[in-house]
């Protein structure tokens, strides 16, 4: 008996959990489009994310892809398909590894600090003040940056789509002997608008998964410094499964048939 | 009490899990009279200024300020009657990001909307009338002492010039002198405002200063309500225990292994 009500309480646990994200979810996102905005904020979340992420973003980018040149080369050379390199490195990029890989860095580096602050605001009674000041925090922390997410993280991983062929097309040329322009054209052969999109979908959806889980964790954060690290650890912990979890579905909206 | 009451609690309770933290508080607060909330660490002094505030929800009993129920109160509506209000925090509670200046300013720039040249110049004057200079404004808080936040919190709560103030443990932290600055402040900036003030302390000194009328909080019910003069000679032994100090009397401290 005590096993069973260990998990009915793991599940109710669960359950509450879900409840209270999902109302966090859904009072955030009324906060994003109900006046008051906060354009000033809004403008330095959206430098915080995307440009300040840039780096780390384009390195892990440019070594994807020429990681994936190396290693789609050496396993096709076996059945005589090396001429597909291209196409396998410009379509892994584009609808799987930059939005996935940008993801999960983004979750590391920014809903990480967004925790971080948050959750230490919480704990100094900074988000109490808020509220005595006649400043709702769902519209002053959480809308900005959750607005912030959905814009810039598409457009890293556009970035990281560029920076990523280019990676492919750096190691494709001049380690593998791939004649440049004939490089070019392959991967602009195959290439369709929806491979794109569809990377470009996910991102959005990452964004949006990243700013929640980093708001939320430190909204709720109790306990002082113990409790802003737990906060911190699981944004990022719960941001990286969201983003593989939604990663599948809507793979499978856009190419499950 | 002659003056309309400003704040009137009846019957509230507040539970946390099984901890009952306030068991049926009756309390009312007349225009511009300065009630202090004494009681030892953890019998629920913040919680009962957090409940007037909004941040908590009580599970039974009402609080009305100015007449308006408190208690269910919608975002909006608590947004409009937090106008009223100016708080300082125990831990000042500054924002760590903004400077001096701006944390003063905030409530009037968010939250009613002053352009912030002019939001400026009410902030320096403010910070004048708690003694600090005006190049302070340009600091960050982490850059001022313990009591020069307190100051910057004092400026900030009044900077809006509120109808009703709380101050949570105003003194806590602080030397002895300091302490008493702060006290001579509060009474100096809430006489001028004419603002109805609730405060909550364990500093019998901060107690006797600032307080008109003081109520002791004992295990969730307030034991003893009346005018702070009469303090000394209160006729209940838990008052004179906690005003004096001792380690011997009714008041047993709740030690966990």
């Amino acid at each position: 008996m005590d096993f069973l009500a260990t998990i009915g309480r793991v599940f109710l646990t669960f359950l509450s959990h879900v409840g209270r994200l999902s109302a966090f979810a859904g009072t955030a996102i009324s906060h994003v489009v109900r006046p008051p905005f906060y354009p000033r904020l809004t403008l330095r979340a959206m430098i915080d994310i995307g440009y300040y992420s840039l780096p780390v973003v384009g390195l892990t980018a440019v070594f994807t892809g020429m990681v994936l040149a190396l290693q789609s080369y050496s396993g096709f050379s076996r059945f005589a398909a090396e001429g597909a390199v291209a196409t396998v490195v410009v379509l892994s990029i584009t609808r799987e590894l930059a939005p996935v890989l940008a993801g999960l860095m983004v979750a590391g580096r920014i809903g990480a600090s967004m925790a971080a602050e948050i959750g230490t605001m919480r704990v100094t009674e900074q988000i109490d003040a808020l509220t005595t000041l006649s400043t709702n925090p769902f519209k002053y922390l959480v809308a900005p940056r959750l607005l912030a997410g959905v814009l810039m993280v598409p457009c890293l991983v556009l970035v990281a789509d560029i920076i990523g062929v280019f990676g492919g097309y750096i190691v494709g040329v001049y380690k593998l002997g791939f004649n440049p322009s004939s490089y070019l054209a392959r991967t602009w052969e195959y290439l369709e608008p929806l491979d794109v999109i569809s990377g470009l979908t996910k991102a959005a959806v990452f964004g949006f998964v990243i700013s929640l889980m980093g708001c939320y964790h430190g909204y709720y954060s109790r306990g002082g410094a113990q409790g802003v690290g737990a906060a911190t650890t699981n944004s990022v912990v719960s941001a990286a499964i969201m983003i593989l979890i939604f990663n599948y579905v809507i793979t499978a909206l856009y190419f499950g048939k | 009490m002659t003056a309309p009451a400003k704040i009137v609690l009846s019957d509230v309770h507040k539970s946390f899990g099984k901890k009952v933290v306030l068991d049926g508080i009756d309390l009312s607060v007349a225009k511009g009279e300065s009630v202090v909330i004494i009681g030892g660490s953890g019998t629920g002094k913040s919680v009962l200024l957090k409940s007037v505030l909004g941040l908590l929800r009580p599970e039974k009993g009402s609080i009305k300020v100015d007449g308006e129920e408190v208690i269910g109160m919608r975002s909006k509506d608590r947004d409009r009657m937090m106008l009223k209000f100016g708080m300082l925090f125990q831990g000042s509670a500054l924002f760590d990001s903004l400077k001096v200046w701006q944390n003063v300013a905030f409530g009037l720039i968010q939250g009613r909307g002053m352009e912030r040249e002019q939001a400026h110049a009410i902030a320096i004057e403010k910070l004048a009338s708690v003694g600090l200079a005006a190049s302070t404004g340009e600091l960050f808080p982490s850059e001022l002492s313990g009591g020069m936040q307190k100051r910057v919190a004092l400026a900030r709560a009044i900077a809006t010039s509120p109808e009703i103030i709380f101050f949570d443990e105003p003194t806590t932290g602080l030397d002895p002198i300091m302490a008493d600055v702060i006290n001579d402040l509060i009474v100096k900036c809430t006489k001028e405002l004419g603002a109805t003030t609730l405060s909550i302390t364990h500093d019998m000194a901060s107690a006797r200063k600032i307080a008109d009328h003081i109520a002791m909080l004992y295990k969730g019910r307030l034991i003893w309500i009346g005018p702070a003069k009469d303090i000394d000679h209160s006729g209940n032994e838990f008052v004179d225990q906690f005003i004096h100090g001792r380690a011997e009397g009714p008041i047993k401290m709740e030690l966990r292994a």
